[in-house]
């Protein structure tokens, strides 16, 4: 159900998890620095913020972090929902 | 041989290290909340309880030791003792966000790694109960095998305890091993060991309100978001304009105070000549654009110290990478606006050298303070201060287009360039957003003191000197009776030489005059005219026509524009052209700079002149 979801596609304010993340898909300093900021399976994550209309960054929470990063980078994470809490 | 141990402060970006150094040293170097504010390695002194003295430099942050940027670099280098500094350093003070500290642990892992002494201090508590936090320090301390001292460098709370551990540290002499023997582990793994290490150090985790998000919905908002941007970015060109009507007039008043009392006291001659036409004319020229300067400072200061700038970023970055840069160079870009020199060396911070080449080469574009008297005098001569659609003032008005005229220079350039000299790859954006903080008064006010200060010790030399040296040009050899003084002028000879290269865009004498002594500082343009019309005033033995109106009496309203135009382009500036020659290690690209800004500085004064004269005006 979940299976393609990604950071860049990921509803905003929607919970979710990082999966797994794609690093060959992204330059080596660029996949450093995911590294750095906290990027890993297994991490919780939410989209704050999209910018304009198509094409402009994404500024996300992960873990107690807010990072912007743009679209292409965002397509390399993996992200799962997280079951909604119980009511 | 070293009397005094060497400690260093490190740590990931924005933890608040230079904030840190400054309570424990006194030094006052310069802390915002955006990751990547200190850029170089500064060094000062403390002395511990005991009396003993110790070195302690401030690193610019960086978030683990595999340097991408420039800026990184330095920091590996010192703490690892490769960069050839005379040496490494005894000890690290090893800073760490509480509010943020899974991630600050990870490097704070790495660094302990290296076997050096370590004390950490767990910063910005006050942050971390605001946000719900408690952290247990003791369990910290156990997990890290090294003392954690907890602190608030803003309200300098834990600063004692900090340096108390320090000495103890010190006075321990463990032997260091070389950095380079220490293991480096997997990313992966240390990102893991620091989330658990972070989780067994939270006792407990109370949801707050969020009002970080509460703001960013506002100020990242896809529509709100941009037209709040420019909203505060046109609230700061009129403020610059209609806040410093006040204190402007009352410096303008003690000069002219200080002008008629030398004259009175002092006899016509040489040395009253020079005082009144050379020192005050030039200098007090300048000087009466203090309030200005600092009013464009505060409100750079205040969106620095606010947590802002990366907000403003990511609604640049879009745009920014339509002409091959990343949102990461608005910084730099906007603190261009109040001087270049400590934007290109805040370029430091871009990863990809050909964006940050880019980045330094286009940032004379942006419309540093120094160009505000310029632009400020000619408008004020030329551009009437009306209202237009009943409330924007058409001055302010006219000094944001030639901020925008200045952006728009460079955005071009850019596109160009990237297409060009400095081709490459598109570079990425990735930041992290730091929490909003309440500016704090203090670091405004120290901010603004220093700027202050610098500003008023280049009136005092570098813009003194250049009027005074240029008064005496003007004045010598004197004119016969009937002749005009400043033409007849070993500088107005000169001038007239120059006028020639310019006249096509419209310059007249004056303004080739003041174009050689204005490489100094783009200021001295200004004082370089006020002394010229005090040198040369026929029309006013006295000498109390204004400056304005001697403007408003020689030059056209084409004329004014071009030279406006002129200013927008033109490098002229020495520290700028330095700070690149230094920046990019040669004289390639500052060359390239002074050549390409010229050009465009020559050609577009003169389509100004052209189509002015052209519409009639
Ligand atoms: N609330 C709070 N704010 C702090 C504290 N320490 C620093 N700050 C603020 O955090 C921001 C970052 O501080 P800096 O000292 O510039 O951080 P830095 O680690 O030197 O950052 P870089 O030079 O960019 O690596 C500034 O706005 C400081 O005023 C603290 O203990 N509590
Ligand atoms: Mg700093």
């Amino acid at each position: 159900m979940t299976a393609n979801l990604n950071l860049e596609t990921l509803p905003r304010h929607q919970a979710a998890t990082v999966d797994s993340i794609e690093w060959t898909r992204l330059a080596t300093p660029e996949a450093r620095r995911l590294r750095e900021l906290g990027f890993d399976a297994g991490v919780s994550i939410e989209v704050l913020h999209r910018a304009r209309f198509g094409g402009g960054p994404i500024a996300c929470r992960i873990g107690r972090m807010t990072v912007a990063l743009r679209r292409a980078v965002a397509g390399a994470v993996r992200v799962s929902l997280d079951p909604l809490p119980a009511e | 041989m070293h009397a005094s141990p060497l400690v260093a402060m490190v740590g990931n970006p924005n933890a608040g290290k230079s904030a840190l150094f400054n309570a424990l040293t006194g030094a006052r170097q310069k802390v915002g909340n955006y990751p990547g504010v200190t850029v170089e390695r500064h060094s000062g002194r403390l002395s511990l309880d005991d009396g003993r003295p110790v070195e302690l430099v401030d690193l610019p942050g960086t978030y683990s030791l595999d340097p991408v940027s420039a800026d990184e670099r330095v920091t590996v280098d010192v703490v690892t003792g490769r960069g050839g500094f005379e040496r490494r350093p005894d000890a690290m003070i090893v800073v760490v966000d509480a509010s943020n500290l899974d991630n600050h642990l990870r490097f704070a892992l790495q660094l302990i790694a290296l076997k050096l002494p370590v004390v950490v201090a767990l910063n910005m508590v006050d942050l971390a109960e605001r946000d719900g936090l408690t952290l247990d320090p003791d369990v910290l301390a156990r997990e890290l095998g090294v003392p954690v001292v907890p602190t608030v460098a803003v309200r300098r709370r834990g600063i004692d305890v900090l340096k108390a551990q320090l000495g103890i540290l010190l006075g321990q002499r463990v032997p260091t091993r070389d950095a380079v023997d220490a293991v480096p582990e997997e990313i992966g793994v240390l990102q893991r060991r620091a989330r658990q290490i972070a989780d067994a150090a939270t006792v407990s985790e109370t949801p707050t309100r969020r009002w970080n998000h509460a703001l960013d919905a506002v100020a990242l908002h896809p529509v709100v978001g941009p037209v709040l941007l420019v909203s505060l970015l046109f609230v700061m060109f009129q403020a610059v304009f209609t806040w410093s009507e006040a204190p402007i007039a009352v410096i303008e008043g003690g000069f002219t105070a200080l002008d008629s009392a030398i004259k009175s006291v002092m006899p016509d001659g040489f040395l009253r000549s020079l005082l009144t036409d050379g020192v005050i004319a030039g200098v007090g020229a300048v000087v009466v654009f203090l309030p200005q300067i600092l009013i464009l400072f505060a409100f750079i200061l205040v969106l620095e110290a606010s947590g802002y700038m990366v907000r403003a970023a990511f609604l640049m970055d879009r745009m920014m990478s339509r002409v091959g840069l990343s949102g990461r160079a608005f910084i730099p870009l906007l603190s261009s606006f109040a001087c270049a020199v400590p934007g290109i060396m805040a370029t430091r911070t871009i990863n990809d050298e050909k964006d940050r080449l880019t980045t330094i080469l286009i940032a004379p574009l942006m419309t540093c303070s120094a160009r505000l008297p310029v632009y400020t005098i000619i408008i004020g001569a030329f551009i009437p201060n009306t209202r237009v659609a009943g409330f924007v003032g058409l001055q302010g008005l006219v000094l944001l287009v030639l901020y925008l005229l200045g952006i728009l220079g460079a955005f071009i350039a850019a596109l160009v360039l990237r297409r060009t000299v400095t081709q490459g790859a598109s570079s990425g954006f990735m930041m992290e957003m730091p929490k909003y903080q309440m500016p704090r008064f203090r670091d405004v006010a120290i901010g603004l003191w220093q700027r202050a200060y610098i500003f008023l010790k280049r009136a005092g030399t570098t813009i003194a000197l250049t009027t005074v040296i240029l008064w005496a040009l003007l004045s010598f050899p004197k004119a016969p009776e009937g002749q005009s003084q400043v033409n007849y002028s070993v500088a107005g000879r000169i001038a007239n030489g120059i006028e020639v290269a310019v006249r096509p865009i419209g310059f007249n004498r004056d303004i080739a005059l003041a174009l050689i002594p204005a490489m100094a500082a783009r200021e001295v343009a200004v004082a370089a005219i006020g002394t010229v019309y005090a040198v040369d005033d026929p029309e006013d033995a006295k000498g109390e026509r204004t400056i304005v109106d001697n403007l408003r009496h020689r030059w056209t309203l084409p004329t004014a524009l071009a030279f406006l135009m002129w200013f927008v382009f033109a490098p002229q500036c020495i520290s700028t052209i330095a700070v690149t020659r230094r920046e990019t290690n040669g004289w390639k690209w500052p060359l390239f700079m002074i050549g390409y800004l010229f050009a465009a500085a020559y050609i577009m004064a003169g389509l100004t002149y052209w189509l002015a004269v052209a519409v009639g005006l």
